[in-house]
């Protein structure tokens, strides 16, 4: 494998209430590259994405065991509190989930939980976010409306740039272009081609194109097993499992 | 099998007119009872002025005076103390229950807010005689260093309280449940505790379904008959303080119903006040439904 | 540092009450049902049950209060029954006839919704009038009627729920079947929703038998057995209500154990309904 380690994950098991929703999955993210979990929905990749983050603690009656390694701690079983774990990971959602508040609160909210008051920074950070993601342009003049204001497309823009405003090394994306327009999610992408020199961003997709537009390195599951995983290039022209050959030839779904 | 098929064509049609005879006479329904407490309160209401009736604090059946004032604001203090003391008790509750709760506190809260919500309203009064007044008349009223009898407008609102408790409690748990999960999960990834979730996010999002969940509460406080009856007091006077004696306007209707037909104008004053009441109860619930309904759209 | 210790310990300091507030609701329950029982249970006998009053309700303390007891289940049946008549085809109505048309049903549910706020004795003030205009005395069924007005938006919002759920691909199916629209609705979402339409009776019975707002003025009360419509009747709710407000001291041990009796009634409602939804939830297709 190409690039250093980000996270390891090491024999995952994931059971909610009696379904077990993750089998054994063993798997190394690299960094700063962009890598790819497919699957059919239900096959558990949502659940991998968001144990990574322990938002898994939000389900009742769920069931972990196993490893995960952020850069060597392992944050399943740790000291660390939570939060200061959480924020090193940028998360963007399926479809886009402003805060209600006005868009400069927006992405001013995760710099201002984390103590940084000063007004005249907050200002900068929040314009420098904005940039990053293309949206300053569209909305300086109107940084007091509520994000709800915003289209669809600008609001995963915005949720970007909130997600990458606390200072995260790694980013966490749930299917993020599915509720989009094509434009929308054009930028989207491109967007994580650029954040790639920056940050490990880890996408989840169950769109075949998109995977083999931006993946770097992919993991295919099914039925809360990896089925395969490997280099993108290679994943994709000689995939190796009859399932995974299957699946890229579009006979699921 | 030719008359088969035009009985069941006759009979899917018998079918849905009386369907559609039902669906009309249900919805009919406010406006019949609107008309029907008009009609009898209309020889009054041709007599006096609206806001005479409304306002003025002379109520002196026997001599024709039908001020509902002091009934009116009776009803305005239970209900406000009952919301008071109902409503943050509800509101933790329901952040605890969809927030923090473990699955089998759920389990166990299901059930108790359903039978609390169908205990009768009678069963309450008792209650509230039996634990309520005494408890208000021996603690509350020597610690503010008063010697009352505990039927005061404090225990009706006390009663009231725990009477629209599972149902202000049941909207507010459907509110924090419309608000999606991922709301929750972008926040916490910006480093927010969950407490910080619950104070600067779905607070906020909530915020228009908290309100309206309130206003439901109060309305249907504001109804409530027997069980306020039993501990109010009722005694005829524009109440100062909360351990006073009070009078709403429900209890009025209740109490003298029997002696109504025999005092001229006097059941034109009762349907009059029933009408009150079910105006404002009709304002608060349309306001207060609609405010709702356009949260869960927005969401 | 410091500024995580204050976050964590206002975040203690919010659960402890939240956890305080659900407690108190466990709380309050537990204590009416434990009050009423504590004072009832030493007057209740077998007689209160088993017996018409002696020397009347107000004065009398020997004999019980069947005449009560009887009128109230006469009542809630009937009243139960006439709003299913009205109830049933309604709810079968706007789910399968005006399936399509979202906007209107939506606005029927609000406005069902806001009925289901009226308060009763609004319903009782209303029957009271209607009762006077035809020149009818106060009866049995003057109550069951307007008791049947109070509980028809909660008897249709109660069914209403539970076809909501119901598939319109199981809609779709029946029709290109060639039912019409009325055999569906008997035959399939009747059976679809039974359990639903089981929690609605139960839930409309419970209601019927413990209001006593709309009954006050037009069942009267009397101290026979309710052998006809026509005639005033007793009901629990207003003889707990009645002997309460007696002067003698025994008269109100037997409103305590009257109020048992109707406590009971509708626990006993409660738990049958649960037990049912349980049962009929396994027939459902999902």
């Amino acid at each position: 494998m190409a690039g250093k380690t980000k996270i390891s994950i090491e024999n995952l098991n994931l059971y909610i209430g009696k379904q077990h929703i993750l089998k054994n999955v063993t798997t190394r993210i690299p960094e700063k590259q962009i890598t790819v979990i497919l699957g059919p929905s239900g096959c558990g990749k949502t659940t991998l994405l968001k144990s990574m983050n322990r938002l898994t603690d939000l389900y009742s009656n769920v069931k972990v065991s196993g490893k995960i390694m952020i850069e060597g701690e392992d944050i399943l079983h740790t000291d660390t509190d939570i939060t200061s774990i959480r924020k090193r990971m940028g998360l963007l959602s399926q479809r886009p989930y402003p805060l209600p508040m006005n868009i400069f609160n927006n992405v001013a909210y995760g710099l201002r939980i984390s103590g940084r008051k000063n007004k005249m920074v907050l200002r900068q950070r929040v314009q420098h976010y904005l940039e990053l993601v293309n949206l300053w342009d569209e909305v300086k003049d109107r940084l007091h409306d509520p994000a709800s204001s915003l289209s669809i497309g600008q609001q995963q823009r915005l949720c970007l740039a909130r997600g990458l405003s606390v200072d995260p090394d790694i980013i966490l994306a749930d299917e993020p272009t599915s509720a989009l327009d094509p434009i929308s999610s054009e930028v989207v992408e491109k967007k994580f081609f650029d954040l790639k020199n920056q940050y490990t961003v880890v996408v989840v997709t169950h769109s075949l194109q998109q995977a083999r537009r931006i993946a770097d390195y992919a993991i295919f599951m099914y039925l809360g097993e990896i089925v395969e995983q490997g280099e993108a290039s290679e994943f994709f022209s000689n995939p190796k499992q009859e399932l995974t050959k299957s699946y890229i030839k579009g006979l699921f779904n | 099998m030719k008359f088969y098929n035009i009985t069941r064509a006759l009979r899917s049609r018998l079918h849905s007119s009386w369907m559609l005879t039902a669906l009309i006479f249900s919805l009919l329904l406010p406006v019949l009872l609107a008309i029907g407490l008009y009609l009898k309160s209309a020889p009054l209401l041709h007599d006096q002025h609206l806001f005479t009736l409304l306002f003025s604090k002379s109520w002196k059946p026997l001599s024709g005076h039908f001020g509902m004032y002091p009934f009116i604001i009776s009803s305005l203090w239970v209900t406000v103390i009952a919301l008071i003391l109902a409503g943050p008790v509800c509101l933790l509750s329901a952040i605890h229950l969809t927030q923090y709760a473990r699955p089998i506190v759920l389990k166990i809260m299901h059930p108790v807010i359903d039978i609390l919500a169908g205990i009768p309203s009678v069963i309450f009064g008792v209650w509230g005689i039996l634990v309520i007044v005494p408890f208000v008349g021996n603690y509350i009223g020597p610690l503010l260093g008063k010697h009352i009898t505990g039927y005061s407008i404090f225990s009706g609102g006390m009663v009231l309280a725990v009477m629209i408790i599972p149902f202000i409690l049941n909207i507010l748990i459907e509110v924090f449940r419309t608000i999606p999960e991922e709301l929750t999960e972008v926040t916490l990834s910006l480093g927010a505790t969950r407490w910080m979730v619950v104070k600067h996010v779905l607070l906020k999002k909530a915020f228009p379904g908290i309100i309206s969940a309130f206003s439901l509460g109060l309305s249907r406080a504001f109804g409530e008959t027997i069980a306020v009856l039993m501990v109010v007091g009722n005694v005829t006077r524009i109440p100062t303080g909360a351990l006073q004696p009070g009078y709403p306007l429900p209890a009025l209707i209740a109490n003298n119903y029997g002696e109504m037909l025999s005092i001229p104008r006097y059941d034109s004053a009762l349907m009059f006040a029933a009408l009150v009441l079910l105006v404002i109860v009709i304002l608060f619930n349309i306001i207060s439904r609609y405010m709702i309904h356009r949260v869960e759209k927005n969401i | 540092m410091n500024r995580l210790k204050i976050r964590k310990a206002e975040e203690l300091f919010f659960r402890v009450i939240m956890f305080l507030a659900t407690s108190v609701i466990l709380l309050a329950l537990c204590m009416i049902i434990f009050s009423i029982l504590r004072k009832g249970l030493p007057a209740l006998s077998w007689s209160m049950i088993s017996q018409l009053p002696k020397g009347g309700f107000y004065f009398g303390k020997e004999g019980g209060i069947l005449n009560a007891i009887m009128g109230s289940v006469y009542l809630a049946f009937g009243a139960t029954f006439l709003a299913f008549l009205i109830g049933l085809p309604v709810a079968l109505y706007i789910n399968i006839h005006l399936h399509k048309r979202k906007k209107l049903v939506n606005g029927i549910r609000f406005m069902l919704d806001v009925m289901w706020g009226i308060p009763s004795i609004v319903y009782g003030a209303f029957g009271f009038t209607v009762m006077l205009y035809f020149g009818m005395r106060s009866s049995l069924l003057a109550g069951m009627l307007t008791v049947t007005l109070f509980i028809i938006p909660i008897m249709i919002r109660a069914i209403d729920e539970v076809l909501k759920t119901v598939p319109t691909g199981l809609l779709e199916a029946t029709l290109s079947l060639g039912s019409t629209k009325s055999e569906t609705a008997y035959k399939v979402y009747f059976k679809q929703g039974i359990s639903g339409i089981v929690t609605a009776l139960l839930l409309s019975f419970g209601r019927a038998i413990g209001d006593a707002a709309s009954v006050l003025f037009t069942t009267g009360y009397t101290d026979n057995m309710p052998t006809s419509l026509l005639q005033p009747t007793a009901t629990l709710p207003l003889a707990i209500f009645f002997q309460l407000s007696s002067p003698i001291a025994e008269v109100k041990e037997r409103a305590y154990a009257s109020a048992v009796i109707l406590t009971l009634i509708i626990l006993f409602i409660s738990l049958v309904s649960r037990i049912s939804s349980r049962h009929y939830h396994k027939h459902k297709i999902k």
